[in-house]
């Protein structure tokens, strides 16, 4: 086996005991890797709670990662989410990735718990369990300081306090953020997973690979977006804060405004200036998007930079990094911990200083005060105080910095979107903002059912090969295909692995509907259908028509092969490979 | 997507690439729509649920396309693609299918692998997945590489005294036509004067250059960019804008960097930038002028050279065409990047031809004299390919 290794290590917590299996080849062929295979492997468990000792943690690496294939060492972690009780899965960058790989395993599977705070570390073949109990309560960094592996992953004191939105981190700032994957490691009292790999996955043709990394390159080269003088090599993901701006989007003051009048002295030139900013990124990338201060400072990604500002009404930079800070070291995810916060100001009617957001945070991280109530996420926090249709989230999980007036087609992915509120899965910006492949208007619906279902299909893909999603921004499938064949052998077109790329989201379907997620879950805030947002310079930001959004969700589960609520059918799952069972 | 149906198809005849009545494009969101009926349809239909895609085109190229194609098919002794190596195939295409059977089965085979596909005889079949735009991109850049490995094949040829009357006769006839529409391109190009003081009248300046520039073919693909510098601020086309269709994607990039606003701006923003920097020039203008294009790839040397197979991105050779010089470099950044190459080469001249990719020309006041450039540089160029064969 070329690409994978073909083995996938079983961690037993509440035995402290681990297995090896090997996995025949056309399961890898079927599901990739990745987002695919850790999707098949949770499958069996997805109706437990999350808490569950049976529920697993995936963490799951792809054919490509470890070898020469650009900006391919990521990985997936994936489980149920604690707040959404939808699938979720992250992926990461970072080395954990690479490490797994190197350490001989495609992915790894945790299942169990302990009874006391457990480290366990992963050392090429073998595995070794350690007591944590001395190291409960500490920071991400301090732990991956301490544990002092290749690669570490962690959970922060958020998890260990409750928090439904708590992150994993990885080698310091590499989040899995989203949807609280950080409590289900927490659930098994896990603080950190540490890494350490030796070895190197086998490539089947070394100078096909080649030609797919020159291509690949080329590509990247040409694209405005990543290597272009403004583009997020140079500026970080940050680069987007002013195309936000410009194209009146910025979800301000918990998505009741789309502009924000400090944003252009907030931006990622003003970041760069201000903390002189040098590229890093994760293992095998040459964009290097990530960005840290000449004084260690990590500086913050566009979602973040943009909810702890204009989503919260914060014009103070400074407060941004280190609100950025506290949720890295807490372990919390920004998007919801912004959100949320940005609720509970709509909700109180209240403004919050930049010591104010230092403390709400801390607060929240420690299941202190008012945080005893914000660390259930703004739904939960919303529909208690009698006004959930304030919590600006798509089956309970916070939305990011796109609104969704201001771009139709991501209207409809955060609706249908397997893990709720992400813009992940679809990405529609990249061609109704950043013109790639070719630009598509933004304000209306119009062919945007399809476009929706092909791009998740290739996102899925991309999370189970695991390449960088920023990398198909220039680069497609096409190259990446080659690259694939080169690397494992396996002859697959763009078009064979878009195939699995849908057999793989239908998957995560048919795991939402055995949880009772229907078409009403697939839904947005109302604000968006009622209100408009903040137009001007010739841009009028109206409310997103319902009878348009309501027939393009509609189209979309006719062409994902979905019945008319959003359930899986017996003829797709049977056509696709996918075990079926009536919801 | 009826509309953009109708816009591509109008857009193929309007720009030569097919006669009217030709296109054939199809939609699908729900459900299929078509700009037109066709005994074709089923088949393509067909095409389009063997792939994972949203838009499909089937057309004839028009001539000199169609003939180029079906030459370049039959002298390529039954390959699988042509491999043309233009910047756009080596970039985007990478190389072109050929189908010779025409079959849905054989059709999708070819298109799971490349963006588009030819069936030598009959016409090109492209896709998208988010827009008929990318079918009509493809369709127009498989038209375009075409071309320029035909003649850039051919002079090789007469250099080597394989040249066969009947190809001497296609050839002769394309550039007698081409020259001609090219020549015209000049009459009556009134372009507004500047220099522009103002933000509105420079982005209105750049709009009228840019579609002067399309009405003259000087552009594949409707691709190309252009800008003007006022002040501390650079305005530059979007990247993948139609040079016809600039209004609202016109970034304005401040020169230091201050806002990320332009990252849509085109990839070629870097050269511009630093062209402005280096010499007191106010507009650029970039297109792919065929003739330009063919014989930047024209070399002597060639086949001894030692960085043979390398000529887009590292010739150690000073080379011009007419007094105009010939640079390496690849599309947008990196180490290759024309952005390295092209500002030395340009400043001091009225433009640069980068090798197999396109032609850039300035303007110190507007884009007069850029446009101007580019028909001149075109049409020197014109005359001596014609030197090469009619000497052989």
């Amino acid at each position: 086996m070329y690409g994978w290794t073909g083995k996938i290590l079983r961690i037993d917590l509440t035995h402290s005991s681990f297995t090896v299996e090997e996995p025949p080849a056309s399961l890898y062929e079927s599901y990739i890797g990745g987002t695919g295979l850790a999707g098949h492997y949770l499958r069996n468990f997805i109706t437990l709670p999350y808490d569950h000792p049976d529920m697993p943690l995936l963490l799951f690496t792809g054919p490509l990662v470890s070898t020469k294939s650009p900006a391919s060492g990521r990985m997936s972690i994936m489980s149920r989410s604690p707040q959404t009780s939808a699938v979720c899965d992250a992926s990461v960058g970072g080395r954990f990735g690479t490490q797994i790989k190197k350490a001989g395993f495609d992915g790894v599977i945790i299942s169990g718990a302990s009874n006391a705070w457990r480290g366990v570390s992963i050392n090429d073949g073998s595995v070794t369990f350690a007591d944590a109990e001395a190291i409960r309560g500490e920071s991400t960094s301090r732990v991956a300081e301490r544990v002092n592996a290749a690669s570490t992953a962690v959970v922060g004191p958020a998890a260990e306090n409750g928090v439904l939105f708590a992150s994993i981190v990885t080698d310091g700032h590499y989040c899995a953020g989203r949807g609280g994957l950080g409590l289900v490691m927490a659930a098994k009292k896990l603080k950190y997973i540490a890494v350490n790999g030796s070895g190197a996955p086998g490539v089947f043709d070394e100078d096909e690979l080649a030609k797919a990394r020159e291509d690949i390159f080329r590509l990247a080269a040409a694209s405005p977006a990543l290597k272009g003088a403004l583009g997020i090599s140079e500026f970080g993901t940050g680069a987007l804060y002013d195309l936000m701006h410009s194209r009146r989007m910025m979800p301000t003051d918990n998505f009741r405004a789309t502009r924000f009048e400090a944003a252009p002295s907030m931006n990622a030139h003003e970041y760069a200036q201000r903390y002189q900013t040098k590229k890093t990124g994760c293992a095998g990338c040459h964009i290097l998007c990530k960005k840290r201060g000449a004084g260690g400072q990590l500086i913050p990604e566009f979602e973040t930079m943009s909810h702890f500002s204009a989503l919260i009404g914060n014009s103070d930079i400074d407060a941004v990094v280190e609100a950025n800070r506290i949720c890295n070291e807490a372990g919390m995810d920004t998007i919801s911990a912004a959100s949320t916060i940005a609720c509970h100001l709509e909700l109180t009617g209240g403004s919050i200083s930049p010591a104010g957001l230092v403390d709400i945070l801390n607060d929240i991280a420690a299941s202190r005060g008012i945080g005893v109530e914000l660390k259930a996420g703004s739904y939960r926090y919303a529909k208690k105080l009698g006004r959930p249709e304030l919590s600006m989230s798509v089956k309970m999980l916070e939305l990011p910095a796109y609104d969704p007036r201001g771009a139709y087609g991501m209207a409809l992915a955060y609706a249908t979107s397997t893990r709720g509120g992400c813009h992940l899965r679809a990405y529609p910006i990249s061609h109704e903002i950043l013109r790639k492949p070719v630009a598509t208007d933004r304000f209306t619906f119009s062919g945007k059912a399809r476009i929706i279902k092909i791009a998740e299909d290739m996102n899925a893909v991309i999370d189970s090969l695991t390449a960088c999603k920023f990398l198909f921004f220039a680069a497609s499938l096409e190259e990446y295909a080659r690259a694939f064949h080169g690397v494992t052998g396996v002859t697959a077109t763009a078009h064979d692995l878009l195939r699995a790329g849908e057999r793989i989201y239908y998957n995560e379907r048919a795991m939402n509907a055995m949880n009772g997620f229907i078409a009403d879950d697939d839904d947005l805030p109302p604000r968006f259908f009622a209100d408009s947002g903040t137009g001007g310079d010739g841009i009028d930001v109206r409310p997103i028509p319902r009878g348009d959004f309501l027939r393009a969700r509609s189209d979309y589960y006719k062409i994902r092969g979905l019945d008319e609520n959003g359930m899986p059918t017996e003829q797709k799952c049977g056509e696709l490979g996918i075990p079926w069972k009536r919801s | 997507m009826e509309a953009l149906l109708n816009k591509y198809a109008g857009k193929l005849t309007a720009q030569g690439l097919c006669d009217a009545g030709s296109p054939l494009l199809g939609g699908i969101d729900a459900e299929f729509v078509w700009n037109r009926d066709d005994a074709a349809i089923p088949m393509l239909a067909e095409i389009t649920r063997g792939l994972n895609i949203n838009s499909i085109l089937y057309a004839a190229p028009a001539e000199p396309y169609a003939s180029l194609l079906n030459f370049l098919a039959e002298h390529d002794g039954g390959a699988e693609c042509i491999r043309p190596e233009d910047s756009e195939t080596r970039t985007f295409l990478h190389d072109i299918p050929l189908v010779r059977e025409l079959s849905a089965s054989a059709v999708i085979a070819a298109l799971k692998k490349r963006k588009g596909a030819v069936i030598p005889g009959r016409g090109i079949v492209t896709w998208g997945t988010v827009s008929p735009e990318q079918a009509f991109v493809t369709f127009s850049s498989i038209c375009f590489a075409s071309f320029v490995k035909f003649f850039s094949d051919a002079a090789v040829e007469a250099r080597r005294g394989g040249l066969d009357p009947n190809t001497m006769r296609r050839i002769v006839s394309t550039i007698a036509a081409y020259d001609n529409y090219v020549s015209g391109a000049l009459a009556g190009v009134h372009l507004f004067r500047g220099p522009f003081e103002a933000r509105g009248d420079a982005i209105g300046a750049i709009i009228q250059a840019g579609r002067r520039t399309v009405e003259c073919r000087l552009v594949d693909s409707f691709f190309g960019n252009i800008s003007y510098r006022l002040g501390g601020v650079i305005y530059v086309s979007q990247t993948g804008s139609s040079l016809d269709e600039l209004a609202g994607c016109i970034d304005p990039c401040p020169v230091d960097n201050s806002s990320c606003a332009g990252i849509t701006a085109s990839s070629e923003f870097s050269a511009h930038r630093e062209i402005y920097s280096r010499t007191a020039m106010s507009a650029i203008l970039h297109g792919h002028p065929k003739f330009s294009v063919i014989m930047s790839m024209l070399c002597d040397k060639k086949d001894t050279c030692a960085n043979r197979g390398s000529c887009h991105k590292s010739c150690a050779e000073r080379r011009f065409v007419c007094g105009v010089p010939i640079v390496p470099g690849e599309v947008g950044t990196g180490p290759y990047g024309l952005c390295n190459t092209l500002p030395p080469a340009i400043a001091g001249r009225r433009g640069a031809i980068v090798y197999g990719h396109g032609l850039f020309t300035t303007g110190e006041r507007d884009f007069t004299d850029a446009f101007r450039s580019m028909v001149d540089i075109e049409l020197m160029c014109v005359k001596e390919y014609r030197k090469i064969i009619e000497t052989l």
